[in-house]
């Protein structure tokens, strides 16, 4: 807006042809931007500052929830659990957040939920977005897909409750998926996360699992009850993860905005003090050269 | 010096080398996950022993155990390390997974160790669970507060046991 604004200054002043007035217009317009650009990057660097406290304590949750997750997954991997081919009905859950300013994090996910909803067969897909921005992203193309949104995420780190909120507003949601994958970002390092899945399987995939023969006393109530602490486990795990990929990857982003404010600031600051500087020589050749003409 | 230093490099060497070996599951040996939401127990650990309650009764899991899955009540798993060290952990709810490698994953939703538990804030809360229990006006009230009322109560007497 303030890009547009100091041009547009000098368009209208120069159509009046006033020189001088010119230069002053000019001067004050950049130090107008110049102000602004500096509020911009005190505000990017606060905004680094906290989300890399944010950020110290995500990663330290990180690594306590990290065993978590895994287990969680394992009985899935061990039993050798696979989709029924004969039931196309599949949920997607979107993991990401309310807050943006955090780089390609929400883009990430939901790039991969569009990409598979623009294939064949996405009409038996459903979304269930938790957090905001997936919801922003896929609502216009897609809005048909999505069931539920959760949001309030990402203001406070993620707790075990708001797990099994989302579980139970799966589980409730009266949406007998098949098979279906949580997209969340799994965090790699400061500079860098991963689209990653966990799967999700509905009881009867569970139950016609190849190697399920081997557990042993197992009745439908306990495969039941396993499997919706299990799904309260992995979107714990995978909120945990997200949280941690969007605060590192916001400090990132912050960091390179406060780096381009600075040299926008530099730049400015060229620029002003050589208009400052062409205004005070114009205006002693006008004094010379006036004093000059009386002699 | 010399001769000394490198018989404290070989000892050394030779306390890695048995950690190394103690870390690494065995065919004979139980690799022991045990997670809760807000801590993490024990990580892939090779133990003795787990004692676990779950909904259909306590059960101990030693190495070679058949699969199974099950769910877990309120109530203290006790874990026997192979140096025969017994710590016990309180556990809200969750699940135990014992796998075919042997491998044994105990997810709680809430853990504590047993000595951070204090006997008169479970006595309060389970008070204050039943008169909840009392006062609910629906079924899903009730039976919310059910489970807190089983819950304070195994606190109680893991506290006062």
């Amino acid at each position: 807006m303030l890009g547009r604004a100091a041009p547009g200054v000098c368009q209208v002043v120069a159509l009046a042809n006033q020189q001088q007035n010119r230069n002053m217009a000019t001067l004050k317009a950049i130090s107008i931007r110049l102000k602004s650009v500096k509020n911009i990057q005190k505000i990017t660097q606060s905004m680094k500052m906290v989300s890399a406290a944010k950020y110290t304590r995500a990663e330290r949750d990180l690594k306590a929830a990290r065993p978590y997750g895994e287990g969680a997954v394992q009985f899935y991997e061990r039993a050798e659990v696979a989709p029924p081919e004969d039931d196309p009905k599949q949920l997607y859950i979107a993991m990401t957040s309310d807050r943006g300013l955090c780089g390609a994090v929400h883009t990430g996910v939901s790039k991969v939920i569009r990409t598979r909803l623009s294939e064949p067969g996405a009409e038996n897909i459903k979304v269930i977005c938790v957090g905001d921005k997936s919801r922003g992203i896929l609502q216009r193309l897609y809005g048909k897909h999505i069931i539920s949104v959760c949001n309030e995420i990402g203001r406070l780190p993620p707790t075990f409750n708001d797990a099994c909120k989302i579980a139970s507003a799966i589980l409730e949601s009266g949406y007998e998926f098949a098979s279906g994958k949580i997209i969340y970002n799994k965090f790699r390092s400061v500079v860098s996360y991963q689209q990653s899945d966990l799967p999700l399987f509905s009881q009867k995939a569970v139950e016609n699992a190849p190697k399920l023969a081997t557990y042993d006393s197992l009745d439908a109530d306990v495969i039941q009850s396993y499997m919706e602490f299990s799904l309260a486990s992995m979107l714990f795990y995978a909120l945990k993860e997200g949280a941690c990929s969007e605060q590192s990857s916001r400090m990132t982003a912050m960091d390179n905005a406060s780096k381009n404010a600075g040299e926008m600031i530099d730049k400015l600051t060229l620029t002003f003090n050589r208009t400052r500087q062409a205004v005070i020589t114009r205006e002693l050749i006008e004094i010379i050269s006036g004093a000059a003409a009386l002699d | 010096m010399a001769l000394a230093f490198r018989g404290a490099l070989r000892s050394v060497a030779r306390r890695l080398q048995v950690r190394s070996y103690a870390d690494a599951p065995k065919g004979d040996e139980m690799a022991l996950t045990f997670a809760a939401g807000n801590k993490v127990f024990y990580d892939k650990k090779v133990v003795k022993q787990v004692d676990v309650p779950s909904m259909s009764g306590a059960f101990g899991i030693l190495p070679k155990h058949v699969p199974t899955l099950a769910v877990l009540r309120p109530g203290i798993v006790t874990v026997t390390e192979n140096d025969g060290k017994v710590s016990k952990i309180f556990v809200s709810s969750g699940t135990v997974t014992v796998n075919d490698d042997s491998s044994v994953q105990v997810l709680a939703e809430e853990a504590h160790p047993l000595e951070n538990l204090d006997r008169s804030a479970a006595q309060e809360a389970l008070s204050k669970a039943q008169s909840e229990l009392n006062s609910a006006a629906n079924e899903k009230a009730k039976a919310q507060a059910a489970i807190a009322v089983e819950v304070a109560e195994e606190i109680v007497k893991a506290a006062s046991g």
